[in-house]
Order: C-alpha cells, then sequence, then structure tokens
C-alpha cells in the first residue's frame, strides 16, 4: 500500500534531498520500517532508543495527529498521506 | 558587544552557526541561542541596565541581536503594578500585576518576542515575515513587518475574535484565514516554511523570537528592585512564556545581579485547552494533545511545543498550575477591571482566575509575593463580555429622568 510521506527539511539530508517520498506500510509503525529499508538511518531520527517516537515530532495521517488515532498503530491505505513534522512554538 | 555563540540543541547540546533554522537535524529538539555568559559577566551590570532606555532594549547584550534594532524601538518596560485593591479582595499581601495590557505598539507581549523576530529576519536578509497564529502573534507581526517595511503573511483560525483580524489587516498584510484549529493552522505554517523562504517567526525563527519573552522576565525583576518574586502565575499555550521568565531570572542569578531564584512558576490554562496543566496535575512529562474548545482563543493550542518545558519549570520550581472555566475567565477578567482598572482579554480572565483558585486552594500562600502575568488588552476580546455587560441607564436629557433613574438604581438589590 503505496502512502505519500513528506519529509521535512532537518530530514532531507537522508532523503537524497526529496521533501516527498513513497513508502509502504499496514501502519505508522511498519512504514517507519519500510522508511529505514530505504533510507538507512532515518529510523534513528524519528524513534527513541525504546522504540518511542522522538518527544518533539509529530506525526500526521491525512492532517491529523496520530495522537487523536491509534498512535504508531495507526492503519494506513492506499493514497493516505503521511507528514512528519517537528514541533513547532506559537500563539 | 558578545555575540551569542550561535544555536545550541536543547536536548543533545550540538551546536549549530547562527542561521534561521529552529531544529536540531539530529534528535529534533528545539535550537537555543548559546550565549557567552562568562564574556557578559560584569559587564552587564545593574547598572548597565539601568542607563538604558525605557524599553525592552535596556536588555538588549542579553538578547539575540548582533546590530541595531531594526522595529519596535518602544517595545515593553511596561508597568509592574502594586495591586493592593486586588491582594485585598483575595486576602493577600502583596501582589503585583506585569500589564502587558499596554505593551507597545499592539498591546499584548508578543511585541516583545516579533521585534526580536523581525529585527533578525533583516538581519538575515528576508524580505518576507511570516506566523501562525491566534491573534496577538498576528497584530504583531503585521504592524512590525509595516515598520520594517516588509511583507508579511500572517495564517490564522478562521473562527478568531473580529477584533483581533481588524487588529491585524489595519497593517495591511496577506492575512490567510485557515479552516481549521491553530494546531492545524501550524501544522500547515510548518510545511509552508519549509517551501518558501519567508521568516516565520514561530517556526524557523523561533529560537531568537521566543528569546524575546525573556525581556518580560527580566522586567519583572528589576521593577521589584532587582528581587525575585515568591511566586509567578503565567498564562500558557504553546508554554514558551513561562519558560522565558525562569531561563530569565536563572540569567540574572548567573550573571551575578540577583541572588538565588527560589520563585515558584505557575501555568494557568483554561479548562477547554489545559493540556500543560493538566501534565502538571497528573505528573507527568508525556503530553496529550486536546482539541481546543475554550473562549480564550489566545491560549487555544492543544499541542504545545513547549509543553514539556513549561510542565518541567513548573515543577522544577516548586510550582504547580490551575485550570479555569470559561465562566471563571469572565469573572477573572471582571474582577480585574474592578479591583485594579485593568481591562485584559481572556488570557489575562485566565491568569487571575487561576491565580484566584491557587491562593483559594491554599497552593500559593497569602502572605507571599505572588505576580500576575497580564499579556493581552481586553479590547481585542469584548464578545465574550457582551451577554454580561448590559446595565447602564439609558435615559431622556432631562434632570427629573435622571434623578427617577438614581432613585431607582438605589432602590434595586445590589
Amino acid at each position: 500500500m503505496p502512502v505519500l510521506v513528506r519529509i521535512p527539511t532537518p530530514l532531507r539530508a537522508l532523503t537524497k534531498g526529496s521533501a516527498e517520498i513513497q513508502g509502504k506500510g499496514e501502519t505508522v509503525d511498519s512504514l517507519i520500517g519500510d522508511l529505514e529499508r530505504q533510507y538507512p538511518g532515518l529510523k534513528d531520527r524519528l524513534l527513541d532508543e525504546s522504540g518511542e517516537l522522538r518527544r518533539f515530532i509529530n506525526i500526521y495521517v491525512n492532517q491529523e495527529d496520530i495522537r487523536f488515532l491509534q498512535a504508531k498503530k495507526t492503519a494506513l491505505k492506499d493514497g493516505d498521506e503521511v507528514s512528519i513534522v517537528p514541533a513547532i512554538a506559537g500563539g | 558587544m558578545e555575540k551569542p555563540n550561535g544555536l545550541r540543541c536543547r536536548e543533545c547540546g550540538r551546536h549549530y552557526e547562527a542561521a534561521p533554522l529552529h531544529v536540531c537535524e539530529f534528535c529534533f529538539g528545539p535550537l537555543e541561542v548559546d550565549y557567552r555568559y562568562d564574556a557578559l559577566k560584569g559587564v552587564v551590570t545593574r547598572k548597565s541596565i539601568e542607563a538604558g532606555p525605557p524599553s525592552m532594549w535596556r536588555y538588549k547584550q542579553l538578547l539575540p541581536i548582533d546590530g541595531d534594532v531594526a522595529v519596535g524601538h518602544h517595545v515593553g518596560f511596561t508597568p509592574l503594578i502594586r495591586a493592593q485593591n486586588l491582594a485585598d479582595e483575595l486576602g493577600c499581601r502583596e501582589i503585583w500585576v506585569k500589564n502587558d495590557s499596554v505593551c507597545h505598539p499592539t498591546w499584548s507581549f508578543k511585541d516583545r518576542v516579533v521585534s526580536v523576530a523581525v529585527t533578525k529576519a533583516r538581519e538575515f536578509g528576508f524580505d518576507t515575515v511570516a506566523c501562525a497564529s491566534t491573534g496577538n502573534l498576528a497584530n504583531s507581526v503585521a504592524a512590525h513587518a509595516a515598520e520594517g517595511r516588509l511583507k508579511s503573511y500572517i495564517f490564522i483560525p478562521a473562527d478568531l475574535e473580529q477584533g483581533k483580524v481588524l487588529a491585524t489587516l489595519v497593517y495591511d498584510p496577506t492575512l490567510v484565514a485557515v479552516h481549521g484549529t491553530y494546531d492545524e493552522v501550524n501544522r500547515l505554517c510548518s510545511e509552508i516554511a519549509d517551501k518558501y523562504r519567508w521568516a516565520f517567526v514561530n517556526v524557523n525563527f523561533r529560537p531568537y523570537y521566543s528569546e524575546g519573552s525573556k525581556s518580560y522576565g527580566f522586567e519583572i525583576v528589576e521593577q521589584l528592585g532587582w528581587k525575585t518574586p515568591g511566586h509567578i502565575v503565567v498564562p500558557c499555550a504553546g508554554g514558551s512564556l513561562i519558560t522565558k521568565i525562569w531561563k530569565a531570572m536563572k540569567e540574572l542569578k548567573t550573571l551575578g545581579l540577583i541572588d538565588d531564584v527560589r520563585t515558584r512558576m505557575y501555568a494557568a490554562q483554561a479548562l477547554g485547552c489545559g493540556p500543560i496543566v493538566t501534565m502538571i496535575k497528573n505528573d507527568t512529562d508525556q503530553l496529550v494533545p486536546v482539541r481546543p474548545s475554550t473562549i480564550a482563543k489566545s491560549l487555544a493550542i492543544g499541542n504545545p511545543a513547549d509543553g514539556y518545558y513549561a510542565y518541567k519549570v513548573a515543577k522544577d520550581s516548586g510550582g504547580s498550575g490551575e485550570h479555569t472555566t470559561d465562566e471563571e475567565i469572565v469573572e477573572g477578567m471582571l474582577l480585574l477591571a474592578r479591583t485594579e482598572g485593568i481591562f485584559t482579554e481572556t488570557a489575562g480572565g485566565v491568569t487571575v482566575a487561576a491565580a484566584k483558585k491557587l491562593i483559594e486552594r491554599g497552593v500559593i500562600p497569602r502572605d507571599e509575593s505572588i505576580v500576575i502575568c497580564i499579556t493581552g488588552n481586553g479590547l481585542k476580546t469584548p464578545d465574550c463580555l457582551q451577554d454580561r455587560l448590559d446595565a447602564h441607564v439609558k435615559i431622556k436629557p432631562s434632570l427629573s429622568a435622571f434623578d427617577q433613574a438614581l432613585a431607582d438604581l438605589k432602590s434595586q438589590p445590589s
């Protein structure tokens, strides 16, 4: 199931400069595994030592924060759009 | 003066050259300005600060500006008011109100962060500034961009208060109303910031922008006669202000301008959007984002970027936090207006109401000094008061009509 993954600037050195890449996976977790196979090193940048999503990264599936869905177990289907976005300030 | 030493990741400590960058490439931690405190020691003194202008720029050496200030020359140094009427009402000895509802030029503390960010944008050679905003930031970015003759793109949630929309549009920015919550606007802006080479004050300029908030903390300490208060109650949206007030006090200590900082810090949020206070109450460093539902729209950030650090400040300082309902927010606004003659926006209502609850619960002792942070102006959010405030007297222009009205008023139960 190919999904579109948007890569933020800090990670583009790993994706050879690509801002958008294709990935596969039944869930966000398995997608991260697939991205690691395609672009070695990416997983370590997204997950901490215990395998949890790093504190300052937000992942969205079709614009929805996965913490409002099933977090890393959030299911993916063909054509979904996944955004990886660093936390940002505001007010 | 000594220029800061570039940027440093707050999490892993990795160093970066000064640039419009906000996230560590390795761990995604936020980047912070890395000052040369050793070189500033003995140079930045109480005396050198007191000799500075009556604005936030008296602390310029502790802000990340390399050259001259480009915009917002008169921002800050707002009144710190001894609020004795409010203290009497709440049964306290000493309450101070740090009143940024009169901050120049757009009546909120956001002028402090924006004047730094826009000056920095000019230093880096940008011709366009931008932001995602819940209102106050929108006003301030649009105003300072106008002053600096920069183009501006302002992104807001489409349901923002009309007062805040008009007080942005008047400066002639490109205003983009997004159908979504602030958090959705913010996520969109993060992606836009990746694509367009603009100075997004709260995205790629965040390390510089956020430092401006320290001036609010410096001023509290200086205006108290170079003393730190016992307790500071701070409204929290993204969670940056409370961390920067704390940092400001720590910096003054590092530079030898004050003694140990024993201040306890308290986060004030709305019940309908209080993820930071929830962390504090549950004593967990894991932030659970929420979908905001509150009249305090300037605080309606469900996924606060600095939530973790705000929680840490409250905890490390021995402070706490409190949620407030929409009714309590309005009561807080009315209480401050009635006792001190200060008209604050809903966010200020949150802070006053939270302080009141913390005092009544015995969390903040009544006999110690308390500072309440008022960060925005009530004229921007009058909508929530409309139903509460219609009790004025209408009469014909005759003395007898007035006499009658006065008699009627006096006969009414108060």
